[in-house]
């Protein structure tokens, strides 16, 4: 089988999750082959076709397309797998329509030689096969390990036509403000909290606990905490030691932002939300009930 | 402006799914219906649009699925919709996102639109394709996961969402569809006038094959729940004894806890 990997590069590095397409690559043993647009500070290597275009036109996604197809031409590869990213779901469809192939989004497993998504917002598994000889992926960030690379690519150069149909203004960045990767303990509100009067036992735990306040998105959304506490995949990546996710069901996005934290205590009635999959301890309760019992037991520890 | 809302029809997430006979969906069996979150935020900023439009703006409301699917199509004209389309496919449900695509884009050619707008991913197959290969076909320009819309002159000006709280800035003209996150917008709750008067408005309803549908491109199979952490631990029971459990765990399992008193 051939793969044709296509790597993202943003503030002239490769992605975490372009990492991880290496480690899909090594999971299905296909002879693997690489495109990739951008200015990268290091190219990966690794024994295989590296099919490279300059820097620019990086949201121009016609010329993304356009550039993914030139290197499909000349690889001919079974199966071309991006990360799902804001760059990969936005990109893959249009490759995908192009070849006249299956697609399959966020795939977080191999199974039978079938791809495993998730489905209900992250609640349960299906199993996808495409019906088309090629076929498009786009890998769910953090369902495979980074592999080590080794070995020299033979680098190819590839172009291809700018689209002026969608111009680019520029980037805004996020305002700088609580930096949620330092915390040591992260208690992150969702929208099973209630209502944002509710927050304030969840800042009672944070004043308990130490550490910050966190939120999920659509928390953030409604307007009931900053945007700048936003955990996930839209918002910050954190590795706290302790992570208390109350009321929080566990979207993916969510999911892919904190799942690398040391401890996971999740506050939820449902005990199918898929937080579950990630939680080392749930307590199935409301959290209007936990929270209060559980902030009083640590303030007399003292 | 003839402006074409796409919306689904999913199930609350909140409810239990099981697999159906086949294994390669859920049987609907006891769950309870509403409109995709994601879509929500498309038809409030179709019916936005056309508001400040004014009376040249249209908005159809085009959704794919069986008889159910016709009360999340008077939603979205509650909402502010001017016309209702309904694909009458009893198969839907277990469609995969290149048929769906095959029939929106069928439906809407020749109807002469010039904005489409729709959710970003449904949230039960969650695969962010449709209204891209819905682009494609018709030949729009696309931009995914808009979290701000501005129509000024004749182009808009939209955000679009990438990690980490970053955001790109684009312009763009008609013809293009717009695929919708959360944040965009808040969707309105219909008034009483609007639900009585979505009641009348004209619903046109539509075979799968006049519409062109395709052949599928994937199959789907094993559907089953998440698989859980293997070591988590599940407690139940009244608040202050619960209290005592995770208190116990926290100081056992993590080193948060410093002796003597929580830090």
């Amino acid at each position: 089988m051939k793969l044709l990997l296509v790597g993202e590069v943003r503030d002239g590095r490769l992605t975490a999750e372009t990492a991880e397409l290496f480690g899909f690559a090594a999971r299905l043993k296909a002879e693997t082959s690489m495109v990739l647009a951008g200015d990268a500070e290091a190219l990966p290597a690794f024994g295989g076709r590296l099919y490279r275009a300059d820097g620019g036109h990086e949201f121009d996604a016609t010329y993304q397309k356009r550039l993914v197809l030139a290197a499909i031409e000349r690889e001919q590869p079974d199966v071309v797998a991006l990360p799902h990213s804001s760059y990969g779901w936005d990109v893959a469809p249009r490759v995908a329509f192009a070849m006249n192939a299956a697609q399959v989004s966020g795939v977080t497993g191999i199974e039978d030689g079938g791809y495993v998504v998730e489905s209900c917002n992250g609640k349960m598994l299906r199993t996808i096969r495409p019906l088309t000889s090629r076929a498009v992926l786009t890998i769910q960030p953090g369902a495979f390990a980074a592999a080590p690379m080794a070995g020299s690519s033979e680098v190819i150069a590839i172009e291809a036509e700018p689209d002026a149909a969608i111009e680019f203004l520029g980037c805004i960045e996020p305002e700088p403000g609580v930096d949620l990767a330092r915390a040591g303990v992260i208690v992150s509100a969702g929208r099973g909290v209630g209502g944002a009067e509710q927050l304030e036992l969840v800042r009672a735990l944070v004043d308990a606990l130490g550490g910050e306040v966190g939120a999920s998105r659509p928390v953030v959304d409604a307007g009931w905490l900053e945007r700048v506490r936003q955990v996930g995949s839209s918002g910050q990546s954190v590795s706290p030691s302790l992570y208390v996710a109350c009321g929080i069901s566990g979207a993916i996005q969510h999911l892919a932002g904190m799942k690398n934290s040391g401890f996971v205590l999740a506050i939820n009635t449902d005990r199918d939300a898929p937080i579950a999959s990630v939680a080392d301890l749930l307590v199935v309760a409301d959290v209007a009930e936990f929270l209060p019992a559980l902030t009083a037991k640590l303030k007399s520890r003292r | 402006m003839n402006i074409l809302v796409c919306i689904k029809q999913v199930p609350d997430m909140a409810g239990t799914f099981a697999p159906n006979t086949a294994g390669s969906w859920f049987d609907e069996t006891g769950l309870a219906w509403r409109m995709n979150e994601y879509d929500a935020f498309a038809v409030e900023e179709a019916v936005q649009l056309k508001d400040k439009l004014g009376s040249d703006a249209r908005v159809t409301a085009l959704s794919i699925g069986p008889a159910r699917v016709v009360e999340t199509i008077r939603k979205a004209l509650s909402m502010g919709g001017d016309e209702g389309a309904h694909i009458d496919d009893d198969e839907a449900p277990e469609r995969d996102p290149w048929q769906i695509a095959s029939m929106i884009a069928g439906f809407a050619a020749g109807r002469g639109f010039d904005l489409i707008f729709t959710g970003m991913q449904s949230e039960d197959r969650g695969s962010a394709q449709v209204g891209l290969l819905v682009a494609e076909r018709l030949g729009f320009a696309c931009v995914t996961g808009i979290t701000a819309f501005e129509w000024r002159n004749g182009s808009m000006t939209v955000d679009r969402e990438l990690e980490g709280g970053r955001l790109c800035r684009l312009r763009l003209k008609p013809p293009a569809l717009l695929t919708c996150q959360p944040g965009l917008n808040t969707p309105r709750y219909p008034t009483l006038p609007n639900i009585m008067k979505s009641k009348r408005a004209a619903l046109t309803v539509l075979s799968p094959d006049s519409v062109g549908l395709e052949s599928p491109r994937v199959s789907s199979e094993h559907f089953r729940p998440h698989e859980r952490n293997a070591t988590g631990v599940i407690l139940e029971g009244d608040a202050e004894t619960l209290a005592s459990q995770v208190l116990e765990i926290l100081e056992s399992r993590t080193c948060v806890l410093g002796k003597g008193g929580a830090r």
